[in-house]
């Protein structure tokens, strides 16, 4: 169950220490903060502090006046440049500094560039904007009434309807829904919750005026991305735009999305001639850069009397917020929400998607969500123990029953998903084994005999991630496939560079020892290089768990044309055909000769000297490769969540978290496990402690770390951890990627441990003290307002 | 002001404003950019130094603060003899995968070496207690833990 980091470093897959620990632990990381270029200015930003109002002026003549103050942007400015708004992500567009309204608390309003941080700061009290204030729409559920103040009046809407976005077939659905035996349903909200990474997004500036080139060093998960919208944005041509991602303290999705201040940071720059830095707060990070979720669900669920579950329907009211501006691929609005069949076999499902806009920040998609996979698993994993509930039947039996079979494998699910491989019930029966499950359900029944209030939760989650095949799959028109060059040096040392960008995950290490897998090569001796623009193939970067799938494939494909590119050049050394030569332990040998071998060192020398090499064969030993994924994959995995709950005070404790992950082949254990134990503090996070309130007036109630609350190590239990694993059928060394797994797989385990534990049929997430007494009193809270 | 820190063992004076930070001061006048920032309001810890021995969030202490005392931050816990050799906490971190990102981990090391003074053999309720003012996104303080206790199960190289 526990995997400590090997003594010695494995020649390709297995346990080892990362390579990038060295610089951490000496506190030597490079991050966007501890850049300091020449002649560096700082800068700050004005925020709005009204969810909705009109701007009447915006006076900068005192803050100008400041000694150590360089430039003051405006809305006004921007207009001027063409540049007040900006195009989203969701074919929106977002203001960059607000001109007619503002539309959100925390919207920014002027940008300050000074001499240092300090002086930026005391600049932002200088300004005077007059405002007049205008009703603000909070409750996304009021959003659409006939009365409800319109905000995006700069569109010309009548009303605050984004879109309407169906899938699966709603009469099949229906037709199953009229013909069961027996039916659930249930409100759930998923709240808006937020990333909140340790470090908070930021960007660098410095435009060259003689060369025209612009450097923008930023807290990035998509470099190439990022430099396509500025290129589109500014006008810019796309070679003159060098973007760098640094060391980046956590990412979850919050460093996806370009934000209002690095537009500002790129015009600060030109209009000043220096480089400018700004670095949000936490207050800024928390109110204005992408939140995640939001989702207001009406879910159903039929089912035979016997137990078999028959079809899913839920409607949803998505708040998109002020702009919008989520980022999935373009074709889904709603992500890849439709996912929410969830595990089960099942002979329909539909879902209604409609999207608002309310009077708070811009965003939806983040937080480790795998493009809203986060909120499919816990309507259904919410639904399936509602239904359990009302019917008497147990939680985990009625899931047994009903998970795709492995021999349905590929399964093609309700909504047209084409799952890739899995045992799930292999996985749970997993989980309920180290979990103790029959035990624990005796034990639960003495406690409750005593008046204790001790719950059992279980989730079982199908996360569809690695998007994805560019023909259904793009951002802003960009198909996600992910590049990757590799150059094996005459050494026999290699730089592997890639378009994905690390985040804390270990890439250096897992894509050197994908390389060392593949060509023999010691993971110490492969240098991957990531999150510059200048020195990386194009590519969509990392989230929505994609970088093993999509960026660890295209490793293993480019690692594999060099091999071929090895063995011809063995071919010369060795004076035999290339058919007669095997690849074993990173050497080519002669087949029934063993000792007539070449190392891919000695390779690599001999593709760099003066051999001479078969006619139209180039020499050196490098490749480039473009994957574009066949198929998503799949992971999965069971959880069980136990607890204790106060009665006095609702407080509950999480005392046991089991977790069995399958997330096909595991490249590094370590960092495997690393990634879930992340996950499944995420899932305490969401589930008893984290969201984004706001007031009747769109103030914003969780602004900051004693608002907005996360998990310490005191929340969290010794998770325990099991692992099943089925290869994903079309990837090429079988990985699934396992970044966000938990953070999917995790909420509803511990929401359906709590209302275990009270008794309580549902209510909605965080189920903080307050919550869940109130729920015990059958009186729960609405938890994305503000307690009247 | 003019004020003298001593930082790491060296003693630096400089003149600052009274109402600069401790963590602008190490970050932006001595370069000491292992400390990070993370939060504003004292929750996030990812600040941490070492104050006189103890851990101290550098956002919530001003720099005049410190005048005349002794500070320690990250740069400071490996070799100060100018050797490579890591204090046993940091290794554990790289052995136990203790760190993900890295941004909490300045914090999480000086709080872990302070602990190991005061209790060479803390349990595993007694290193979560000591690290629980401090947030870390990625780890799920698991291998935090794993990591405190296997510097500690190396009693004997600790150094302070």
């Amino acid at each position: 169950m526990t995997t400590h980091a090997a003594d010695t470093t494995p020649m390709g897959f297995g346990s080892m220490r990362r390579k990038e620990d060295a610089r951490f632990l000496r506190g030597k990381g490079r991050y966007l903060d501890d850049i300091v270029l020449p002649g560096m200015l700082h800068a700050a930003i004005l925020r709005s502090p009204h969810a909705h109002a009109r701007i009447v002026s915006v006076d900068t003549s005192a803050a100008e006046a400041h000694p150590k103050v360089t430039a003051v942007i405006t809305g006004e400015t921007l207009t001027g440049l063409g540049l007040a708004w900006m195009p989203t992500l969701s074919h929106d567009v977002q203001a960059v500094l607000a001109t007619d309204k503002v539309r959100f608390q925390g919207q920014e309003v002027a940008f300050v560039v000074a001499e240092d941080r300090y002086a930026a700061r005391d600049a932002l009290a200088l300004i005077e904007v007059e405002y007049e204030p205008l009703p603000a729409v909070v409750d996304a559920t009021r959003a659409l009434d006939p009365d409800a103040p319109v905000i995006r009046d700069d569109l010309h809407k009548t009303d605050n309807h984004i879109f309407d976005w169906e899938a699966g077939d709603a009469a099949a659905t229906d037709e199953v829904f009229a013909t069961a035996d027996v039916v659930a349903e249930c409100d759930l909200l998923y709240p808006r919750c937020h990333p909140a990474p340790m470090e908070t997004c930021g960007s660098i500036a410095s435009m060259d005026p003689v060369s025209g080139k612009l450097t923008v060093y930023t807290t990035t998960q998509a470099p190439h991305a990022h430099r396509t919208v500025y290129a589109l944005v500014a006008g810019i041509p796309e070679h003159k735009i060098q973007v760098i991602a640094p060391d980046i303290g956590g990412g979850f999705g919050n460093k996806v999305g370009i934000y209002p201040g690095y537009v500002c940071a790129v015009v600060g720059s030109i209009v000043t001639g220096r480089p400018v830095k700004w670095v949000e707060d936490r207050s800024e990070n928390l109110m204005s850069t992408s939140f995640a979720r939001d989702y207001h669900m009406h879910g159903e669920i039929a089912a035979t009397k016997d137990g078999t579950l028959l079809g899913v329907r839920v409607k949803v009211l998505a708040d998109h917020g002020a702009f919008n501006n989520t980022a999935q691929p373009s074709k889904m609005p709603a992500g890849l929400f439709h996912v929410f069949s969830g595990s089960y076999d099942l002979k329909a499902a539909h879902c209604a998607v409609t999207g608002v806009y309310t009077d708070k920040c811009p965003g939806g998609v983040a937080y480790a969500c795998s493009f809203r996979i986060t909120e499919a698993v816990y309507l259904i994993e919410r639904l399936v123990d509602v239904l359990a509930r009302d019917q008497g039947w147990d939680p985990a039996e009625l899931r047994m029953r009903n998970l795709v079979r492995p021999e349905q494998f590929p399964y093609r699910t309700a909504l047209g998903w084409e799952y890739d491989s899995g045992n799930y019930p292999q996985t749970l029966r997993k989980a309920l084994d180290l979990a103790g499950y029959a035990e624990l359900r005796r034990e639960q029944a003495e406690r409750r005999a005593r008046g204790e209030l001790m719950g059992i939760g279980v989730s079982f989650f199908t996360e569809a991630v690695g998007a994805g095949p560019r023909k259904h799959m793009d951002i802003l028109g960009l198909g996600m496939a992910d590049g990757a060059e590799l150059r094996v040096h005459p050494t026999g040392k290699a730089v592997l560079r890639l378009s994905c960008m690390t985040q804390g995950q270990g890439h250096q290490t897992t894509f050197a020892q994908i390389v060392a897998e593949e060509l023999g090569i010691s993971p110490d001796d492969i240098e991957v290089v990531q999150g510059d623009t200048d020195q990386t193939p194009f590519g969509l970067g990392t989230y929505g768990s994609r970088s093993t799938p999509v960026s660890g494939a295209a490793t293993a494909m480019v690692a594999r044309k060099v091999r071929e590119r090895a063995r011809i050049v063995a071919s010369a050394m060795l004076e035999v055909a290339p058919s007669d030569l095997e690849f074993a332990k990173g050497r080519f040998h002669v087949k029934g000769d063993p000792a007539a071998s070449a190392t891919m060192a000695e390779i690599a020398m001999a593709a760099h000297s003066d051999l001479e090499l078969p006619e139209g064969v180039e020499g050196h030993l490098d490749a480039t490769c473009v994957y574009n994924p066949p198929n998503l994959t799949y992971p999965c995995g069971a959880y069980v969540c136990v607890v204790d709950v106060d009665p006095g005070t609702g407080q509950v404790a999480v005392r046991r978290f089991v977790a069995v992950d399958d997330c096909g082949v595991r490249i590094n254990p370590m960092i495997v496990e690393g990634q879930i134990h992340g996950g499944l503090a995420d899932g305490i996070g969401m589930a008893l402690m984290e969201v984004l309130a706001f007031d009747a007036d769109g103030n914003h109630l969780g602004a900051s770390f004693m608002d907005y609350l996360l998990p310490t190590a005191l929340e969290c239990p010794s998770w325990e951890l099991g692992e099943t694993v089925t290869p994903s059928p079309h990837h090429p060394i079988g990985a699934k990627g396992v970044g966000e797994s938990a953070t999917v797989g995790s909420p509803p385990a511990v929401v359906n441990a709590v209302l275990d534990a009270i008794g309580v049929r549902d209510a909605d997430m965080p189920l903080t003290p307050a919550q869940v007494w109130r729920s015990m009193q059958g009186r729960p809270l609405r938890t994305d307002v503000a307690v009247t | 002001m003019q004020i003298t820190v001593t930082v790491n063992g060296a003693e630096y004076t400089r003149d600052v404003e009274p109402r600069l930070l401790l963590v602008h001061f190490l970050r932006d006048e001595l370069g000491l950019t292992g400390t990070h920032w993370g939060c504003d309001t004292s929750n996030c810890g990812v600040c941490v130094v070492l104050l006189d021995g103890l851990p101290a969030k550098s956002c919530t202490v001003l720099a005049v603060m410190a005048d005349g005392h002794e500070v320690r931050t990250v740069e400071g816990l490996a070799g100060t003899d100018g050797s490579d050799g890591l204090d046993p906490v940091q290794r554990a971190f790289s052995d136990m995968h203790g760190l993900q990102c890295g941004f909490c981990t300045p914090g999480m090391l000086l709080t872990s070496r302070a602990l190991l003074d005061r209790n060479p053999d803390p349990s595993e309720a007694e290193i979560r207690e000591a690290i629980s003012g401090q947030v870390c996104r990625c780890t799920g303080y698991e291998n935090i833990v794993r990591a405190v206790r296997a510097a500690a199960e190396r009693a004997g190289t600790v150094t302070s």
